[in-house]
């Protein structure tokens, strides 16, 4: 199922990223937020990559051009401003996406059910820092700008269709645009200006098409899974 | 005598009463400044080694080998961090705060349990290290859930119930390695015998050389002594490595019928003092990164500090 592939790659891809703050956090009260978001969203990848086949075998025996993520996801943490302008992006159209098909009654009805209420966490946690870092110092304002920058580019892939998921694509784009400006608005912050898309063609992640540093995480991830072929762990 | 001095003797039988009575302490109590000096070093050591004790197991979060165990690493570390802040605010009921403490953390004046200045070198060091390390913390720390101190003592109800549901995951991911393949068998088998005599340590020096012990157990701050405590774990571990199938690294480790205990072979302990001295396999990296993370996020505490006072921190 070509969406359970899309929507779990997401939420795996992303939950991996977050993980690599462990131990990094800039305070101990994000050390157990980050952590809590990255564990939200490894439960849902599991139940979305089940729909699919067995998850630890679409998680660690895929190679790179089979993942369906959105290239977003796979961006390197950066500092804190970085991680959290990804997470604001990504949590905004999760909580569209999910509220949508949570209404409808295709087969994520009842994980979106579920999920919207965790990603809706996100997305608070995400706003609310985006206020802090853009509206605190001029340094945490400036760090926040750049940060929104360089993952622009990433955010119009959201809105390519997804096979299998029945909402109007065109209406959750709008609802997102919306949400996005007026945080950004209220953080006194800009929204970014500049193409929205990455350097391939739209929907590149979800056709298999990755940007550099996905490879490396991949890496990370699959080899010890890799090196013991059929043990269970 | 003058009027004070009075006073300070009837607080000071107020004090002693109530730990004859096994009543608890309250942080508005009035305590013997040695008794508060103590609990904060205990306390901050304590916060200090869960987060510090992040390090070693995040280290394997990106590799874990499943799904399953990625959340269950995540799910772990996520608690060590709130056992931390958990501490951190137990310990301020004593006067002193988070940030004076993480500064003492991070300038070296205090210190975090010597065990977290060894590598994870393989997976199996991730259930290792649930298996024996959070076995010797629990078995230290279920004693503190009676320690006379309040809410140090209320901080351990709630983490040693954490912490026995990490220590039982640790025993099943081991368990899971031991019963599959040879190579995992082995890759468990060398975890537990790097962990082992180091776990050892965890319950500090010899009764014979252990400076603070008295005092700490007149204040009933501690419970049981080093050795009760680490021959308690030892006689625990045996019949559960024998039901793991892994072997512990003592030659000299034999039931004795006549102590009703297993006797075990000498501790290393020179090797300890070198970690505790900052000279083990990882103190600079572990005390590096630490110190990396807080000045790396500084911007962003400065940046939270200046939106609450611009918004008022109702709104923040």
């Amino acid at each position: 199922m070509t969406a359970a592939l899309a929507l779990g790659d997401d939420a795996l891809v992303l939950s991996h990223r977050l993980g690599e703050w462990a131990g990094q956090a800039p305070v101990l009260e994000e050390e157990v937020a980050l952590a809590n978001i990255a564990l939200d969203l490894l439960g849902q990848a599991r139940v979305l990559l089940s729909l699919a086949g067995d998850e630890d075998e679409l998680a660690y025996l895929r190679e790179e051009r089979a993942f369906r993520n959105v290239q977003l996801v796979e961006q390197p943490n950066g500092d804190f401003a970085q991680t959290i302008a990804r997470q604001l992006y990504f949590s905004t159209y999760q909580e569209l996406l999910y509220e949508r098909l949570a209404r409808g009654s295709g087969p994520f009805a009842p994980l979106a059910a579920k999920a919207v209420k965790e990603v809706a966490y996100h997305r608070d946690h995400a706003e609310h820092w985006t206020l802090r870092l853009g509206d605190g110092t001029a340094e945490s304002h400036e760090r926040m700008r750049r940060g929104l920058d360089a993952l622009w580019r990433f955010t119009g892939e959201l809105f390519e269709p997804v096979e299998g998921c029945e909402v109007e694509w065109s209406t959750l784009h709008d609802a997102w645009l919306t949400r996005i400006t007026s945080v950004l608005e209220r953080a006194t912050l800009t929204v970014p200006e500049g193409p929205r898309r990455g350097g391939w063609a739209a929907g590149a992640g979800r056709q298999g098409i990755h940007s550099e540093p996905f490879g490396r995480m991949l890496a990370e991830m699959q080899h010890l899974h890799r090196s013991y072929p059929g043990a269970t762990w | 005598m003058t009027t004070m001095a009075a006073d300070a003797g009837a607080y000071e039988a107020v004090f002693d009463a109530a730990l004859a009575a096994d009543e608890r302490i309250e942080p508005r109590d009035w305590m013997p400044d040695e008794y508060r000096a103590t609990l904060v070093r205990q306390m901050a050591q304590h916060a200090h080694s869960e987060i510090i004790g992040m390090q070693p197991e995040a280290n394997w979060i990106t590799r874990a080998p499943s799904l399953r165990r990625k959340a269950i690493l995540m799910a772990k570390v996520q608690d060590e961090a709130g056992h931390g802040l958990y501490l951190y605010s137990a310990a301020e009921t004593l006067g002193t705060s988070r940030d004076e403490l993480l500064d003492k953390l991070h300038s070296g004046r205090q210190k975090y349990s010597s065990i977290f200045n060894y590598p994870t070198l393989t997976w199996a060091d991730v259930g290792a290290i649930g298996w024996l390390v959070d076995g010797a913390a629990i078995t230290n720390q279920v004693p503190l859930c009676r320690c006379s101190y309040g809410p140090y003592a209320r901080a351990m109800v709630r983490i040693c119930k954490e912490e026995s549901f990490h220590q039982r995951q640790g025993y099943e991911l081991l368990l899971a390695l031991s019963r599959g393949t040879e190579a995992q068998h082995a890759m468990a088998q060398d975890a537990v015998d790097r962990w082992w005599w180091p776990s050892l340590m965890m319950f500090g020096p010899p009764d014979d050389a252990s400076a603070h012990s008295a005092q700490s157990m007149a204040w009933k701050i501690k419970r049981h002594s080093n050795d009760e405590l680490r021959q308690r774990f030892v006689d625990i571990c045996v019949p559960q490595a024998e039901s793991l199938g892994l072997t512990l690294p003592d030659p000299e480790l034999r039931w004795s019928e006549e102590r009703g205990h297993y006797d075990f072979g000498p501790i290393d302990w020179a090797e300890f003092r070198e970690v505790l001295r900052g000279n083990g396999p990882c103190n600079a990296q572990r005390i590096t990164q630490r110190r990396r993370a807080h000045e790396e996020g500084a911007w962003v505490r400065d940046a939270a500090a200046a939106y609450a006072a611009k918004h008022g921190k109702a709104q923040a």
